[in-house]
């Protein structure tokens, strides 16, 4: 059985529209008008069990409503949806007890209080023992490199130990399904290396689901082999990274060290040049040619041009990614 | 059962640590409550040159058995429901397998334990300003206004918190708690006790669930005349009627949520 089930799942809400200026602020006041947004349409997918999958997306694109859709926090406009064998809106204690929600914009420790504290709360809670609370703090503490941090008042924590406390507190239940809501906003590189390693461990460990969104895509490429790409509310990729550079860049980048500079107007001739880097002798210059025409471009620019080095590579998943989003072309 | 002591303790524990994290802000509110003693000196002067029912000593007790009835039955939920639900914060709440209401019972009773300690040296205050007023209340009438005010507490929280639940729809819910408060304010005898009022005003209000939040634990407390039956079932009344409303607007605003900003 999947572990997350989703079949023509849709979101769709009202707001309201207000022109600006006095007369829009009026006409507001005695008369709303509202326009329906549809936020999700028509998503249909598969999550197995232990799977690391990325969740891709613009920003309004509709990952954090479809996300809210699978911990049951909002209830889809049509389409069904299983999380975990649970009907996620029906908020069934079974089902909290499986799941958990982490988003690095937002928090649930207590500003003012020791992490602990809230920990202690979430193990009542969820009726975790005082013997296992212990060993899952002290497990997690350990893997988050968290010592002698929860006991200090959360506010005095910087924004990686924040982070990690937060993790460490939406884990403590020892959820089988994870929705990771850009855990890693606003790190710096080292805690973003920290964080990521350590969702890496614990799905290894644990061999927990985990649906992650974030706009680091070296989260991506680092943790998930397989991605979902949703544009304006539909769905476009559902599959393999590799997969994705095949389908939306079938491209590939050409780095050639030249022995003499040559003008970007002749160079733009043979590709698109995507860098170039002037030298003392000579330049580099980094094409992005069509794979179709990779043999034809590259003989032409060996016999046009003095190649002393050449090399023929993958773009970056994050080049990719970003034509995929802007251009939001459908499978 | 274990499970459910097991989550009042840490919640009363964790939330009292929180409560008394700003000293400072707790006096504060304390002192915000003392309204009563302002309207006590006013109503003391009144009852020495007119017939108000009551006597100066009289009013002098009833204001400070208001002002530990406001004390034991000070509400805020409907802000704090307000505010998780346009940041989004309810989310966190509604992730976890207990309902929402035990986090925000739990604050204001662990908020209670850390203001009465302030509250008490204000009633010492008190006695040593106005030593005719002393009295001590017998351990029955004692026991009798802890399990009143306990009940007013509940009917209080359960009326803010069915307001509360508008939030849902209109982000803004606080603004019927301002509105809602006018009948608070006149009916609770807060301002002035009921025995002043006209009797056809004093019977009206006696329909309503107002009284019971001040003016029927602070008459118990000082041994004005009540009628205790009366009162109960009309606390259990509407308590049952808001608990009824609440739990339908819980339900209806749930598939409401849209879990902003989060």
């Amino acid at each position: 059985m999947p572990a997350i089930s989703a079949k023509n799942l849709s979101k769709r809400y009202p707001i309201t529209v207000k022109e600006p200026g006095f007369q829009g602020t009026a006409q507001h006041f005695f008369r709303r008008n509202y326009r329906t947004v549809n936020a999700v349409q028509a998503v249909s997918f598969q999550i197995e069990p232990g799977e690391v999958v990325g969740f891709l997306g613009a920003n309004g694109a509709g990952k954090t409503t479809t996300l809210k859709m699978l911990t049951g926090l909002i209830h889809p406009s049509e389409g069904t949806v299983q999380v975990a064998g649970y009907v996620p809106f029906q908020r069934k204690t079974g089902f909290l007890r499986k799941i958990t929600l982490v988003m690095g914009q937002k928090q649930q420790l207590i500003w003012d209080l020791p992490a602990m504290d809230s920990l202690r709360i979430n193990a009542a809670v969820y009726g975790i023992g005082d013997r296992d609370f212990q060993q899952q703090v002290s497990d997690l503490t350990e893997m988050l490199s968290l010592e002698g941090k929860l006991t200090q008042p959360v506010r005095k924590l910087s924004l990686g130990e924040r982070m990690k406390a937060e993790l460490l507190a939406a884990l403590i239940h020892h959820p089988e399904v994870l929705f990771l809501d850009e855990p890693t906003l606003g790190l710096d590189v080292n805690a973003q290396v920290s964080v990521r390693e350590f969702l890496r461990d614990y799905n290894q460990r644990y061999g927990a689901t985990v649906l992650l969104t974030s706009h680091y895509m070296a989260d991506i490429t680092a943790l998930c082999q397989r991605v979902l790409v949703i544009h304006q509310g539909q769905m476009i990729y559902d599959g393999s990274l590799a997969g994705l550079v095949d389908r939306f860049a079938p491209c590939r980048e050409v780095t050639m060290e030249l022995s003499q500079v040559y003008p970007i107007e002749k160079l733009a001739l043979y590709a698109d040049v995507e860098a170039v880097e002037n030298q003392m002798q000579g330049q580099t210059v980094k094409f992005l040619v069509p794979q179709k025409a990779l043999t034809q471009t590259v003989a032409k620019l060996l016999s046009d041009l003095e190649v002393v080095d050449l090399a023929v590579t993958e773009p970056p998943i994050e080049e990719v990614i970003g034509r995929v989003l802007r251009s939001g072309s459908a499978t | 059962m274990k499970r459910i002591m097991r989550i009042a303790r840490e919640l009363t524990v964790v939330y009292y640590a929180y409560m008394v994290e700003y000293r400072a802000e707790l006096v504060l509110w304390v002192l915000s409550g003392s309204l009563p003693f302002i309207l006590m000196g006013i109503w003391m002067q009144a009852a020495q040159t007119g017939q108000f029912g009551l006597t100066p000593v009289q009013f002098a007790r009833y204001f400070l058995g208001a002002f530990l009835a406001r004390q034991f039955t000070t509400v805020w939920v409907i802000w704090e429901f307000e505010r998780e639900i346009v940041e989004g914060r309810l989310s966190f709440r509604l992730l976890q397998p207990l309902d929402p209401i035990w986090h925000y019972l739990a604050s204001h009773q662990s908020e209670r334990l850390a203001r009465l300690p302030f509250a008490f040296v204000l009633v010492g205050v008190f006695f040593l300003l106005y030593p005719a007023s002393f009295w001590i209340p017998s351990l029955g009438t004692l026991a009798l206004f802890l399990f009143v005010i306990t009940f007013a507490f509940i009917l209080r929280f359960l009326m803010q918190y069915t307001l509360a639940m508008f939030a849902f729809w209109t982000e803004r819910a606080s603004a019927l708690e301002q509105f809602w408060f006018l009948f608070y304010l006149f009916l609770s005898g807060l301002i002035a006790p009921l025995e002043v009022f006209p009797p056809a005003v004093r019977e009206f209000a006696l329909w309503t669930p107002f009284p019971y939040l001040v003016h029927f634990p602070a008459s118990i407390l000082v041994g004005l005349p009540v009628d205790l039956g009366r009162g109960l079932l009309v606390m259990g009344g509407w308590s049952a009627v808001f608990f009824g409303i609440y739990r339908w607007l819980w339900r209806k605003g749930l598939r409401h949520y849209s879990g902003m900003g989060a």
